[in-house]
């Protein structure tokens, strides 16, 4: 029973990764690759050249301005998703009127899909018309440029990011409080502790293994948040809110000629410094006496 | 419920309300406006008025005059697939990796894990040269084949998380009842792990029914599009029909809705199981 599994994980997910590893040992691109004109077959022309891609990747100043913003996009959107997240859970975990009420609409983000999401606050933060600017006029106050200023267009993605995001972060983190025994906060408050101190002695530690996990989840999938970003500003202006996934699909599926070799080696890149923040926050994990 | 939180202080109160409502606001508000936007005329779309001339000619005009229903129709297809495909795959992988211990079962836990952190760029390529290779590309089968390969691995995982937690010895007494090995799994472990199979059919739906990238990358040409490609095509530098976009994205927000709203009792208790019990 395990054989046909194996083989056929192996083939999905084995075959393109070694495939893509390998391409990015090569100059392949749209010209030289092996494609059917008519009924002609042209066969690959294609060199390996060894690791010319990652050097010229490596020493270009593009490559360090993309990753520059591209950790700050992560870490911007995962803390503030995470601290958003925390605060509404905590709130939700009292007793309190409403509470399915709110949870229900806080968590409505994530029950559309993201490109439906991402179109919406397009059209709000559209410069002429849209809602948001109408609303700063009736305010007095000028039109912000929401996606035309690189400035403007960086809070904007994030902003976006963190509305999609916060509420998986709101219902991990909810059951994450629910499942911290009642018992342990009354024998807290008896002991006479604050509201702060049962937070960070009680409330802290026991969200601990939910938290460490959704903090790297949510790190690994902002990390490579295509569509927000491709969809609300083609990675514009300019290439203001360019993060290096939306940079290396831009080399293969947006430019022309198509440069396959070199979209492979920003991917084998962005993969290895994924697995390095993984392996790296895992050890600190395991460092507090984590068991995952 | 301590007696002490019951006498929370009643400004404590307001304000807990006053911030939860806005954040609620702040949630809802944007697919709010998504619809109300979709109920008014073309020219009224960026109005601040609620409801000025409400028509559902937005609709009607979607449906009738756009390709939109083949574009519905090849998502239904291709995610449908999809879904029961992966749902297949990644209980059997979970199981397998849960109940036998096999060379290579280690290294194959790390690809399944590791799989989360590919990006897009790794494996559209290849994926891109291999489907072309195979004349998959503008085939529903080959973005089938793509989501494959992004949904099943974090389905095992989780699967194998569900797996688990449920006891040994049920495999065990349903070998002595005679069942064989793939018997024993369909019968006795899979339905006690209908929660993990709703998860799991809950995520491999959203994820292919949302996905972008793959979509434009692999799908051209009117008809071949899924829903997250047509839509593209209301709104660009070319055309500006917000009208059509605003009704085409109700539509396709309303499944995905209804599916989340089925599985959501069981989300947490899913990605819990399946990423804190690895």
């Amino acid at each position: 029973m395990v054989a046909p599994v194996v083989l056929v994980i192996g083939v999905i997910i084995g075959f393109p990764l070694v495939r893509g590893v390998f391409l990015s040992l090569t100059d392949a691109n749209e010209a030289n690759v092996q494609r059917d004109i008519g009924v002609n077959h042209i066969p690959a022309t294609y060199k390996f050249t060894g690791l010319d891609n990652y050097t010229a990747i490596l020493t270009d100043d593009v490559f360090w301005n993309r990753l520059g913003w591209t950790v700050l996009w992560t870490v911007a959107c995962v803390s503030l998703t995470f601290l958003l997240g925390l605060t509404l859970a905590t709130m939700l975990n009292r007793t309190l009127r409403g509470r399915t009420f709110y949870r229900l609409a806080l968590i409505l983000p994530w029950a559309i899909p993201a490109f439906i999401s991402v179109f919406t606050w397009q059209m709000l933060y559209n410069e002429k018309s849209g809602l948001l600017n109408k609303l700063l006029a009736g305010g007095g106050i000028d039109a912000i440029p929401w996606l035309n200023d690189p400035t403007w267009a960086k809070l904007s993605v994030i902003a976006v990011n963190v509305w999609l995001g916060v509420p998986f972060m709101l219902v991990t983190l909810l059951g994450g409080l629910q499942s911290i025994p009642g018992e342990l906060y009354e024998a807290a408050e008896m002991d006479g502790a604050n509201a702060w101190q049962r937070f960070r002695n009680i409330t802290m530690p026991g969200l601990r293994a939910v938290s460490s996990t959704v903090i790297l989840l949510s790190t690994i999938w902002t990390f490579n948040m295509f569509p927000v970003i491709f969809l609300l500003t083609r990675g514009g202006p300019g290439d203001a809110t360019e993060i290096l996934v939306t940079y290396a699909y831009r080399l293969s599926f947006v430019n022309s000629p198509r440069n396959f070799s070199e979209c492979a080696a920003w991917g084998v890149l962005i993969l290895v410094l994924l697995s390095a923040v993984a392996v790296v926050y895992r050890r600190a994990l395991r460092k507090q006496g984590e068991v995952w | 419920m301590t007696r002490k939180r019951h006498q929370r202080h009643p400004l404590a109160s307001v304000g807990l309300h006053l911030a939860l409502a806005l954040a609620a606001v702040v949630a809802v508000f944007p697919p709010l406006w998504l619809l109300v936007t979709s109920f008014k005329p073309t020219n009224d779309s960026f109005t601040t008025s609620l409801f000025s001339h409400p028509t559902l000619a937005n609709y009607t005009h979607v449906l009738a005059d756009t390709p939109f229903l083949t574009w519905f129709k090849n998502s239904v297809i291709i995610v449908g697939l999809t879904t029961v495909l992966g749902v297949f795959l990644s209980a059997t992988t979970g199981y397998a990796v849960s109940r036998f211990r096999f060379p290579g079962m280690r290294p194959l836990m790390w690809l399944l894990l590791i799989t989360q952190m590919f990006p897009v760029a790794v494996l559209i390529v290849p994926l891109y040269n291999l489907m072309a290779t195979l004349g998959l590309l503008n085939q529903p089968a080959g973005l089938v084949i793509t989501y494959l390969t992004i949904a099943v691995p974090f389905c095992a995982w989780m699967m194998k998380g569900f797996f688990d937690t449920i006891p040994v010895e049920i495999d065990e007494a349903g070998r002595v009842d005679g069942l064989n090995p793939f018997g024993t799994f369909w019968r006795l472990v899979l339905p006690l792990a209908r929660p993990g199979l709703a998860v799991t059919g809950f995520y491999t739906f959203v994820t292919a029914w949302a996905e972008v990238a793959y979509a434009s990358a692999f799908m051209t040409g009117e008809d071949n599009l899924t829903l997250a490609g047509g839509l593209q095509t209301f709104v660009n530098q070319y055309t500006n029909d917000w009208g059509s976009m605003t009704a085409a994205a109700v539509i396709i927000a309303v499944p995905a809705a209804l599916v989340f709203a089925f599985a959501q009792r069981h989300l947490v208790a899913g990605l819990t199981a399946g990423t804190t019990k690895g």
